[in-house]
């Protein structure tokens, strides 16, 4: 690619063409400070603490949407640049609740990490009369305290543009302006889908998932109930970075004896789980192909994706796969066969999930997900919210030594691991299905086409003489455009993947929250897939119908995939539930 | 759908849905075609509540806040009906010197409405204007045609009675 020459703060630089002023500094070894940027979702250069001086220039140019060109001349550092910053986010901080003692982010704060950095020392030099805000509570998964809205437009721009949602927006104009929904209605009456990536890319306190912690450590306390916990699979990917371990880094072992040393009862592996929706989903998928059922069939393990096809494809829901998500899964199998293996009352097991997942807070709530006359799940708490609990209990996580799950709801293959990839349900189930189909043993498992970070990707097989297309879809936006393809006779696919989340779960919007600086130079995605493909490849056993847990569960409980007594505890229905 | 506050019920025709919907349709395909389309909605409408913001999304498959982040940022726009009987305060420096501004917000209490907005059963709409020429009258309200001035609180009570039919 063409270079260009210019100079930064005196020093020679040589930067591709194209190049902000941000990305030029950065390869010059300068972090400019940002805020409202973030990078090919929200671009729009307005909240000016990114300003340098470019020499010639009329005014201080955002470096965050201003390209370099030839011989520029940039200044990033002069001592009116960091004043005129200083100011910019002094008067940011006038209409900001700076109750940062109390604050769910304080310590990972975009916000504060600001005034810090820019030496902010009167954080109430302009403070003047304000709005003052109810906190939106009405959704099942988060709540929005616009009083610690900086009016970034981030959360906006995800919803809308990767998510294809929409459902939040900035209202009014001037001093009224606030981030909501249309016509005063709460995010839960809304069609929000629940996926939190509104969350994950908030730089403050205003956006945050809802607090269960409490509701877990008083299950633990609680001598006459039986507390158990399981873990989805992009948890292990993510959990290290809430301690300041480098993203992409396997935090199983720690993981699992931090849950141990909180009181879990024991400690699952929600990839078993997994394991177990391959086994009916693949099922589910020849009985589809071989009795003319519904095609293309719609994997059906995200809840955001399935909020969302409820929502604005509703004439789609009979593509989607009946079998519950694997976490559901999970739930039901405690709840049943565990509960009676173990002889105790599903009623007395409390079912905690930890999940990268916004969602999943949702999903426990739904109807037709209690196969024991409970709900299969009774709490879903947020990577974060686990690291919260493991902080709050004094638990030195980087000092924990590695332990194993417990059995046999702990025991899982490689196909589960990869459910936490966008790809990883498609690779899963084809490793099955090409195996159940052509009747020969695989020679090579891994499916590479529908592995990586592209929104949509397409492949197709040749199984036992018949040709098998597959697409996999993650992030909404992907999802619709792919979806619209299907219905108007453009694409035809026997099966397709849809994780509601960019590049899968190891991107969900319950994950640890990098900050802008991180997310805009590294893809936090594939750091965080590459862990779970390694975890795969270094597995003995790696195909779901493999596992001897599962082939015991099915010998001593459910008899054949897709028997009866699966389909009453391990299937689900959906809603058409519309826009409005 | 929950809407904060009770609104005057919506009355649109389907001579009025059939007079958007071709709107839209000619419309559609243009960039930058929401402006254009609701002051045409307002046009056909006089004012531009859920129902008319939720055909506008669905038509043009952009969602419904998108269509109210527009509504709302443009003082052009409104979401509320005007009333049976208009009630305009003057806020031009004349006026609001001598005090309409104090009108005006007793004005609000009296009705149970904010500025541009219209009570429930239609038949009062509150909103400000700007300098109608009448400062020797101030402080200034009209009421459909009629103008009522040198006003203080005490006169509202008053002259809202004259409008109870």
């Amino acid at each position: 690619m063409e270079n260009v020459n210019i100079k930064i703060n005196g020093v020679d630089v040589s930067a591709p063409k194209g190049s902000t002023i941000l990305q030029a500094a950065r390869i010059a070894g300068i972090e400019i400070p940002t805020l409202c940027y973030l990078k090919e979702i929200n671009e729009i250069g307005a909240c000016r603490i990114c300003v340098v001086e470019v020499k010639g220039a009329r005014s201080f140019v955002a470096s965050c949407v201003y390209p370099i060109n030839e011989g520029m001349e940039i200044y990033t550092n002069t001592p009116q640049i960091l004043e005129a910053r200083k100011k910019t986010l002094q008067l940011i901080l006038s209409t900001h609740d700076r109750k940062c003692l109390s604050c769910v982010r304080s310590g990972n704060c975009e916000l504060q990490k600001l005034s810090h950095d820019l030496k902010v020392e009167d954080e109430g030099k302009y403070d003047g009369e304000n709005p003052e805000y109810e906190i939106d509570y009405s959704a099942a998964h988060m709540y929005r305290d616009n009083n610690k809205c900086i009016l970034c437009r981030r959360c906006t721009a995800v919803c809308d543009k990767v998510q294809a949602v929409g459902v939040i927006g900035a209202n009014e104009r001037g001093f009224r302006t606030s981030i909501a929904s249309p016509f005063g209605m709460g995010l839960g009456e809304t069609s929000c889908v629940s996926c939190g990536q509104c969350i994950a890319v908030c730089p403050t306190g205003a956006l945050s998932e809802k607090d269960n912690t409490d509701d877990v450590f008083a299950a633990l306390a609680d001598k006459s109930k039986h507390v158990i916990v399981q873990t989805a699979p992009a948890v292990r990917a993510a959990l290290g970075e809430a301690f300041g371990m480098p993203i992409g880094t396997n935090v199983e072992g720690k993981m699992v004896a931090a849950l141990r040393r909180l009181g879990f009862a024991k400690v699952f592996d929600t990839d078993f789980a997994a394991d177990l929706t391959i086994m009916e989903e693949a099922n589910e998928f020849l009985d589809r192909v071989k009795n003319g059922g519904v095609l293309p069939m719609i994997t059906s393990c995200s809840p955001g994706w399935i909020k969302y096809c409820e929502h604005y494809f509703p004439d789609m829901t009979e593509n989607l796969s009946t079998c519950k998500s694997p976490m559901q899964m999970f739930g039901a199998v405690a709840k049943t066969y565990y509960a009676q293996k173990m002889g105790i009352d599903p009623k007395d097991i409390v079912m905690v999930a930890v999940m990268p997942c916004t969602a999943k807070k949702f999903e426990i709530g739904r109807d037709d997900e209690a196969a024991a006359g409970v709900p299969d799940v009774d709490i879903a708490i947020t990577t974060r919210e686990l690291a919260r609990m493991i902080d709050r209990a004094g638990i030195k996580f980087a000092d924990l030594p590695d332990e194993k799950f417990d059995t046999p709801l702990g025991i899982s293959t490689g196909a589960g691991v990869i459910f936490g990839a966008s790809g990883g349900v498609m690779e899963a189930a084809l490793r099955t299905a090409v195996e159940k189909l052509s009747g020969q043993k695989l020679e090579k498992l891994d499916f590479t086409d529908v592995r990586g970070m592209q929104g949509i990707k397409e492949a197709s097989y040749n199984v036992a003489g018949m040709e098998v297309k597959v697409a996999v879809a993650s992030g909404l936006a992907n999802a619709k455009e792919l979806l619209n393809k299907v219905k108007r006779g453009e694409a035809n696919y026997h099966f397709i993947e849809i994780m509601g989340c960019p590049g899968g779960c190891v991107n969900g919007g319950g994950q640890p929250q990098q900050p802008a600086s991180v997310r805009n130079f590294e893809d936090i995605r594939s750091l965080r897939a590459k862990a779970l493909y390694d975890i795969d490849a270094a597995m003995p056993v790696r195909k779901s119908h493999e596992n001897e847990a599962i082939q015991q569960l099915y010998k001593e409980f459910f008899g054949e995939p897709g028997s009866h007594k699966a389909h009453e505890i391990l299937h689900t229905s959906y809603v058409k539930r519309g826009l409005y | 759908m929950g809407l904060q506050k009770k609104t005057v019920p919506f009355t649109g025709t389907e001579e009025q849905k059939a007079k958007l919907l071709k709107v839209i349709a000619e419309m559609k395909e243009d960039k930058g075609a929401l402006m254009p389309i609701l002051q045409k909605a307002q046009e056909i409408y006089g004012y531009l509540p859920i129902e008319v913001q939720t055909i506008i999304a669905e038509e043009l498959d952009i969602p419904l806040e998108k269509v109210y982040g527009v509504v709302t940022f443009y003082s052009q726009f409104s979401l509320y009906p005007k009333g049976k009987y208009k009630i305009s305060v003057c806020l031009g420096t004349a006026c609001y010197v001598k005090g309409s501004g104090d009108i005006y917000n007793k004005l609000m209490e009296k009705l149970g409405i904010a500025g541009g907005e219209c009570t429930p059963d239609g038949k009062f709409s509150l909103e400000a204007c700007r300098c109608i020429g009448a400062c020797g009258l101030a402080p200034v309200l009209t009421i459909n045609e009629d103008v009522y001035g040198r006003l203080t609180v005490d006169d509202i009570d008053g002259i809202l009675a004259k409008y109870q039919d």
